[in-house]
Parts: structure tokens; C-alpha cells; sequence
């Protein structure tokens, strides 16, 4: 199984698909990278030569943020927001939606699991 | 969607004076102001602002990190302290 960018070792697949399996690399970053390399992106991982490797791996290190570097900044990116205590940075804190949707409803996402509370009534009762 | 870049930040021009004056003056007093949607700009580090919030004006303190972001950000308008625990 090759190794690229760490950890990552996907085989078995068309690169292009493979190359997915690092964080921070998805389908258009992967078209991308292939054709930088001058590599066909439906190549399987393992018939790839050493060389094809390497240069894959050498644009990934040199060009891509990815993986445990990519986690730390956007880590960095929020705790900052929380840091100068911005709406965005409380949104997080409080683990709700950041963008300004609606919380009445939905938002499942952030909240998590939905919470009943008890004696309250449903919408249906209201009527 | 974000603000085009062709027309630069939103900043309000009477608080962009009020800002000058101050660094002139050297005063370091809190501007009271209403432009919540103010972009903060480099010139307004260290300055501390009161920004009103609908009902209060809320000190901010701008320190270097907050540039970018508009005042309005850092006063919020709701308070929401979570549901009521039980009966």
C-alpha cells in the first residue's frame, strides 16, 4: 500500500478516488493533482510506479494543506473567532448553527440529538 | 454572499473622522456609535468603541485580531441564557 502525506494508505482504487482518502483532498483536488503529475487519475493506486509515487507525494507535501497541519489551522481559524468573543465565536462556543440559519426548527447538525422536554406542546396541540 | 471587493470595505465615514480625531488628540475615550455594520479597519486598533446593541452600547475593545470583522459583531443583540430548567 503506498504511503502519501503521512499515514494515508489507500489502494485498490482508481488514484483519483484514493487520493480522497487523505484529509483535505476531495474529487476536484484529486482531478487536479493527477493532472499535474501527468498521471491518467484511473489508474489503480497499486499499479502505480514508485516514481508516479513520489511525485504524487511531492505535490501533495508542496503544494496542499492537508491532514493533522489542515486540522490545526482550521482549529486555529475558530478558537480565534472565540478568542476576540465575535457572534461567529459564540455560535461555536454554544455549538449552534454559524451561519445565520433558522434554530426554531432543524439544525440537527450542530444541536445533536433532539432534546424532549417535558409538558411542552407539540405543534399538532396548539391547534 | 460577501461584500465585492470593487467597492472596498463598508466603513462609516463620521466614525472613520471620529477615530482620526481621537488618535490627533491623542484620546483614548470610548466612541459611542450606532454603525454595527462599520467594517473594523487597521486604523481603529486601540481604540475602544461603545457599540449599540438596539438597547445598550457594549465596550469593545479593538485589538488587532478583530480586523475585518464589523463592529456590530462583538454587541450582541440577544440574550438567550437557555431554557428553564424543569418546573
Amino acid at each position: 500500500m503506498p504511503r502519501i502525506a503521512g499515514v494515508d494508505v489507500p489502494d485498490n482504487k482508481p488514484i483519483t478516488v484514493a487520493l480522497r482518502y487523505i484529509h483535505g483532498i476531495g474529487a476536484t483536488t484529486a482531478a487536479g493533482i493527477c493532472k499535474t503529475a501527468d498521471i491518467d487519475g484511473q489508474t489503480r493506486a497499486r499499479d502505480l510506479s514508485e516514481e508516479q509515487l513520489s511525485k504524487i507525494a511531492g505535490i501533495v507535501d508542496s503544494d496542499y494543506v492537508v491532514e493533522g497541519e489542515l486540522r490545526r489551522r482550521v482549529r486555529q481559524n475558530i478558537q480565534r473567532l472565540g478568542q476576540i468573543q465575535c457572534y461567529r465565536g459564540l455560535r461555536h462556543r454554544r455549538g449552534l448553527p454559524v451561519h445565520g440559519q433558522r434554530t426554531k426548527t432543524n439544525a440537527r447538525t450542530r444541536k445533536g440529538p433532539r432534546k424532549t422536554v417535558a409538558g411542552k406542546r407539540s405543534v399538532k396541540e396548539m391547534r | 454572499m460577501a461584500r465585492s471587493t470593487k467597492k472596498g470595505p463598508f466603513v462609516d465615514e463620521k466614525l472613520y473622522r471620529k477615530v482620526q480625531r481621537a488618535e490627533q488628540t491623542g484620546s483614548r475615550e470610548p466612541i459611542k456609535t450606532w454603525a454595527r455594520a462599520c467594517t473594523i479597519v487597521p486604523e481603529f486598533i486601540g481604540h475602544t468603541f461603545m457599540v449599540h446593541n438596539g438597547k445598550v452600547f457594549n465596550r469593545v475593545f479593538v485589538t488587532e485580531d478583530m480586523v475585518g470583522h464589523r463592529l456590530g459583531e462583538f454587541s450582541p443583540t440577544r440574550t438567550f441564557r437557555g431554557h428553564a430548567r424543569g418546573r
